[in-house]
């Protein structure tokens, strides 16, 4: 018998709609089994195990939650250190600038002192050795002109030509000491 | 093997088979189950997924379909595999062509909602899923036996024999083709009609492509209507 053959026979001899009662059996109580398995095993394993993750995945969740505020908290809490340090450095900064202006202020004050105290002392010694020098020149003077006038009335006996070249001798002379002085 | 309509046989195996290779394929898939799921346990928890919240939830309801997933997952997955042996060469035999499978699921199933009908309702659920609310009274004599047969008769009759017809058309269309192109090749001499022969082989690819949409769809709308029904039955009183 060949496969057409074979449905043709098929479909003549039984109308499709009537039910063999061992499909009804078999099935339904098959069904009753693999309901029961289901209920009893497959069911609830899966559920747990959707459970799990969404528990696994939710505590996931709020882990990283809670590192992503603790890094920002550590983030925030180091920029605010840097800010410190910053403020920190300017003020230092600004500190050493003005104790620097400060320094040199002070030198400046000290050299311009010491300056002033120099040249008072020139000063000073300059006017005592002109004292000493006038004090001096004064006795020369005197001794010169006691000198002088010795030999002036030694001379005039003599020659008021002569006289007149002692006196004309006594200034150069005078002069010349004094050029040399002034040299000196 | 028994002659057709009669006895035990093969397609009473395949029912079997296919309890035993969903059972052993969900309990493998789950028995260590992973955070990050592998493979099997990917399919086997996407396909539970599916008629969890595809099929359940969004028919049933938030708050009433938890204890009827296992119900909607035995359905979908039974009427699928089964379906699908169909699809499978040596085996070649969708298990619901068989008229008194189908109607042994769709009785299984019928029972179901007029019991859970009765327990939320109590005897006052026949009124409520056979009088119409917000229609005038005249019309009543009219509706009230359109809803008994729509609800009581016709229901579990197309829910039923749809899958049934629609996994028999197929199997026939199927075998139909390969017989007439065993036919056009092998017993006819013209070298035209074994061409034709030919072409017969490759349009019958195209209807079992064809046939395994078909047999998801109705597997997936058998299960479909079990969840409707269920929550028509449940919320009687809504509508």
């Amino acid at each position: 018998m060949n496969s057409t053959d074979f449905i043709l026979a098929a479909s003549e001899s039984a109308n499709p709609l009537l039910p063999n009662p061992w499909e009804i059996l078999v099935t339904g109580v098959g069904f009753a089994v693999l309901l029961f398995i289901v209920i009893k095993v497959i069911a609830p394993k899966f559920e747990q195990s959707y459970e799990d993750r969404v528990t696994a995945i939710e505590g996931g969740l709020e882990k990283a939650e809670a590192a992503q505020k603790e890094a920002e908290e550590t983030l925030a809490q180091y920029k605010a250190q840097l800010l410190e340090a910053r403020t920190e450095a300017n003020r230092i900064r600004e500190e050493a600038r003005s104790e620097g202006a400060q320094i040199l202020e002070d030198l400046k004050t000290k050299a311009t002192d010491e300056a002033t105290r120099i040249s008072e002392q020139a000063q000073r010694q300059i006017q005592a050795e002109r004292t000493a020098a006038l004090s001096s020149l004064r006795t020369d003077v005197g001794t010169l002109a006691t000198e002088l006038a010795s030999k002036i009335v030694d001379e005039a006996l003599k020659d008021d030509a002569r006289a007149q070249r002692v006196v004309d001798q006594f200034l150069n002379d005078l002069e010349a000491q004094q050029n040399a002085g002034a040299s000196n | 093997m028994a002659e057709y309509g009669t006895g035990f046989g093969k397609q009473m195996l395949m029912i079997v088979l296919s309890i035993v290779l969903i059972t052993w394929f969900f309990t493998a898939a789950i028995k260590n189950p992973k955070l990050v799921p592998g493979k099997m346990q990917y399919l086997a928890e996407s396909g539970y997924a599916f008629v969890r919240n595809g099929i359940g939830r969004d028919i049933i309801g938030e708050k009433n379909f938890r204890p009827w997933i296992p119900l909607l997952f035995a359905t979908f997955f039974f009427v699928l595999l089964n379906n699908l042996f169909g699809a499978i060469p040596f085996l070649q035999l969708p298990s619901f062509s068989h008229a008194g499978s189908a109607y042994a699921m769709a009785i299984i199933i019928y029972g179901t909602w007029i019991a859970v009908g009765l327990k939320n309702h109590g005897i006052r659920y026949f009124k409520l899923a056979v009088v119409p609310s917000g229609v005038p009274g005249w019309i009543m004599p009219l509706m009230i036996p359109l809803e008994i047969i729509s609800n009581f008769i016709v229901r579990p009759l197309t829910h039923s024999l749809r899958l049934m017809a629609t996994m028999l058309a197929g199997h026939m269309i199927v075998m139909l083709a390969a017989a007439g192109a065993r036919h056009l090749i092998v017993v006819q001499d013209s070298l035209a009609m074994n061409g034709l022969g030919v072409l017969v082989i490759a349009g019958s690819v195209a209807m079992y492509f064809l046939e395994l949409l078909i047999m998801v769809l109705q597997a997936f709308v058998f299960a479909l209507l079990t969840a409707i029904y269920v929550q028509g039955a449940i919320e009687a009183d809504a509508h």
